[in-house]
């Protein structure tokens, strides 16, 4: 932003960088990288009794923050150093987490590329397919079905209910403002399988309804439904209120204000955050596990008979000492994480999108 | 903000106000029309439907554990065994596992956290940023089963080396001792497995991008004019963000963490598929066996006889009611340390 001002200005007096580095702060890096992989590699592999490979990447780093410390302290005063090693750290235990995620995205996707390479795991069920038969055998249609048809339903229930009830805490208020916020806030730590033993002892012990479809979808919605609320009256909050009263003064009533102006303003956002919970239901099995019941069966009769989705058959299949068993399971996983990053990358496309309006209006 | 309150001067009428004793503003309240009184009547519905809804689950859950407490009293939180068919049944156990659990992945997940959210915010090249913001929450949205599997068969085999090098040179601390012959020359594997270690690395996956996204927000919020006058005395940038953003971002670390705290707390699925459940009361966080309150209800819940059904509901409550005050206290700290206005124009 000041880039684009200063030449908009066109003044000669350019801004010098300050965070760049000199050779000398990289020869120190490079030079005690190769220094402490030597030092270790003799020491580590070769002197002592030691071996490993986490062992060794763990002593190479720590010789190698006890050097970088060192070669800088020749040049530079105490403040340096620790700025130096400060830095290293915060980039090597970030870089540690950005291993440890693309492990797991990696891992599970070739794990499973065994079961996704088969064309009929993504068209048949597992009811004909026991552990012991091979992989050109049954799949995982059902878990697909389950799983979208019990997403529709919960998002069906929770969507206009969390968005009303968002637009009741920002918008209308009232005297129950307080405790529904309140509620809803104490409401998004309910741990999950809580809100499955709710349902199940509800619906399924109480009421006496069989384990479906339906009753995973409102175990799945009583967790999304605080988690919704809450994200969505966030986002209504930063609706600039300027538009509100430019609304209202134009004779808007408040119905028209919330519904052509409010709403409108938050969408893009708003669409992220639902997404986001989306998302975050997918993949959460635990209520799913408690009152959807496990089958092996296509039922896409959401209020009849037992209803598997994607993170019960994973859960169910990961269990088995079967290695055909275990293929689907990262099989299943792999479609579930596939599923979760489409909509990951939905939301980011829509939040992008809001991004690039936003700046073109201002 | 409605337009009933506002108090609105007529131009028109400014010269005739010299002659008027007193400037009245004029009433202009009106009757909503029927479309709003219709939407306002809805929308409170829905606020009022969800209150309901998500009071009643507590309500629920509370009344529902009243029998168990009467009939079992203290006996409940100090007992170590479940043992429904003889009556004995307690969380002292399982509510210890549990909290070793979210300790151990807190410990392991803030220290993480608090460098990723550095990196994003100091560090990181400017136009990097967004996609690493993008990624920390994709981490966030990764299932717990997709973790919980990665655990089993990809971490477990691995980290047994870690967990007998800690017990081999650090097992003089109490928590690190595993009950088995270190120095024996085939070691027992199995012994190292299916342990609360490891339940508490994989759950620190998955509450990292929790507590880093929320220390993220507030480190970003640290601000710009006393970064700038940090480095124009010459500190260095190590310098600049411990004598600024870590002291401004204090609240959203402390926060973050016990948010963090509070969903290690509920984590089921991982825990399940990990570890191998063992009611006694032991500190031994590296030896295999462990429970936890949210595995004994996803392992219980089918068998039981309405007496279990409301001891489970109980250890729910206990549950709920833990990460209910964690989630609370966190909620105030993260407030307190950034400012909550409405963006206005």
């Amino acid at each position: 932003m000041t880039q684009s001002s200063v030449d908009e200005m066109s003044i000669v007096d350019v801004p010098r960088r300050v965070g760049g580095r000199t050779l000398d702060d990289v020869l120190a890096v490079v030079g005690a990288l190769l220094g402490s992989l030597a030092l270790v590699w003799t020491a580590y592999q070769n002197l002592l009794p030691t071996s490993g490979l986490l062992g060794f990447l763990c002593c190479w780093y720590a010789v190698f923050l006890l050097m970088y410390a060192g070669v800088t302290a020749l040049r530079h005063p105490r403040t340096v150093v620790a700025d130096r090693v400060a830095a290293a750290v915060v980039h090597a235990l970030a870089g540690l987490v950005g291993v440890a995620l693309l492990l797991v995205i990696g891992y599970t996707f070739w794990r499973g590329s065994d079961a996704l390479g088969h064309g009929n795991f993504f068209v048949s069920d597992l009811s004909g397919a026991g552990p012991l038969d091979p992989l050109n055998k049954g799949g995982v249609l059902h878990a697909v079905v389950g799983t979208l048809v019990e997403m529709a339903m919960a998002v069906a229930i929770t969507l206009p209910l969390g968005v009303a009830c968002a637009v009741f805490l920002n918008e209308v208020r009232g005297p129950l403002t307080r405790p529904v916020r309140t509620v809803v806030e104490a409401m998004t730590a309910l741990p999950s399988i809580v809100a499955g033993l709710f349902i199940y002892v509800t619906v399924l012990v109480f009421a006496g309804f069989e384990r479906s479809g339906l009753a995973a979808s409102l175990a799945v919605g009583v967790m999304m439904l605080p988690i919704i609320a809450r994200a969505s009256e966030v986002v209504l909050r930063v609706v600039p209120g300027g538009l509100r009263e430019a609304s209202l003064a134009l004779g808007a009533s408040q119905w028209q204000t919330v519904w052509r102006v409010v709403l409108p303003t938050a969408r893009p956002s708003l669409a992220t955050a639902l997404i986001l919970g989306v998302a975050r239901g997918v993949g959460e099995t635990s209520p799913v596990l408690l009152t959807a019941g496990y089958t092996t069966y296509l039922n896409a009769d959401p209020t009849h008979g037992p209803m598997a989705s994607l993170p019960l058959v994973t859960f169910n299949l990961a269990k088995s000492s079967e290695a055909v068993d275990q293929s689907r399971a990262f099989g299943a996983a792999s479609v579930l994480l596939a599923l979760v990053l489409a909509l990951f990358v939905i939301a980011r496309v829509v939040a992008a999108r809001s991004g690039n309006s936003k700046g073109g209006r201002s | 903000m409605s337009p009933g309150t506002e108090t609105i001067a007529d131009p028109v009428a400014d010269p005739v106000v010299e002659h008027v004793d007193e400037d009245r503003p004029r009433t202009v309240a009106s009757a909503a029309p029927a479309a709003d009184r219709v939407f306002r009547a809805v929308v409170r519905a829905s606020g009022l439907l969800v209150l309901l809804v998500m009071g009643g689950i507590g309500a629920f859950l509370a009344y529902q554990a009243i029998p168990t407490l009467r009939v079992l009293g203290w006996s409940f939180f100090t007992e170590v065994q479940w043992r429904p068919e003889g009556g004995r049944l307690g969380i002292a156990s399982v509510g210890l596992g549990t909290i070793q659990v979210a300790v151990v992945a807190i410990l392991i997940a803030v220290p993480l956290a608090l460098s990723v959210a550095l990196y994003i915010s100091e560090y990181a090249p400017r136009r990097l940023r967004r996609t690493l913001i993008a990624l920390l929450d994709l981490m966030a949205a990764v299932p717990s089963v997709v973790y919980g599997l990665w655990g089993f068969y990809f971490l477990q085999p691995q980290i047994i080396y870690l967990a007998r090098w800690l017990s081999t040179y650090l097992g003089f601390l109490p928590f690190f001792h595993v009950d088995t012959d270190v120095h024996a020359a085939t070691w027992e594997q199995s012994k190292y497995t299916s342990s609360v270690f490891i339940c508490g690395v994989v759950v620190a996956m998955m509450v990292l991008p929790i507590v880093g996204s929320v220390m993220r927000e507030v480190f970003s919020h640290a601000p710009q004019g006393e970064r700038e006058a940090a480095l124009a005395l010459g500190s260095t940038r190590w310098g600049m963000v411990r004598s600024v953003v870590l002291p401004f971002g204090r609240g959203g670390i402390i926060g973050g963490t016990m948010l963090g705290l509070g969903r290690a707390l509920g984590e089921t699925i991982a825990v399940v598929l990990i570890i191998s459940p063992a009611f006694d009361l032991k500190f031994r966080v590296l030896e295999r066996g462990g429970n936890t309150i949210s595995e004994l209800i996803a392992l219980r819940f089918g068998e039981s006889s309405p007496f279990q059904l409301s001891a489970l509901l109980a250890a729910g409550l206990v549950l709920f009611l833990f990460t209910l005050v964690i989630n609370m206290l966190a909620a105030v700290v993260v407030a307190r340390s950034r400012s909550g206005a409405a963006t206005e124009i």
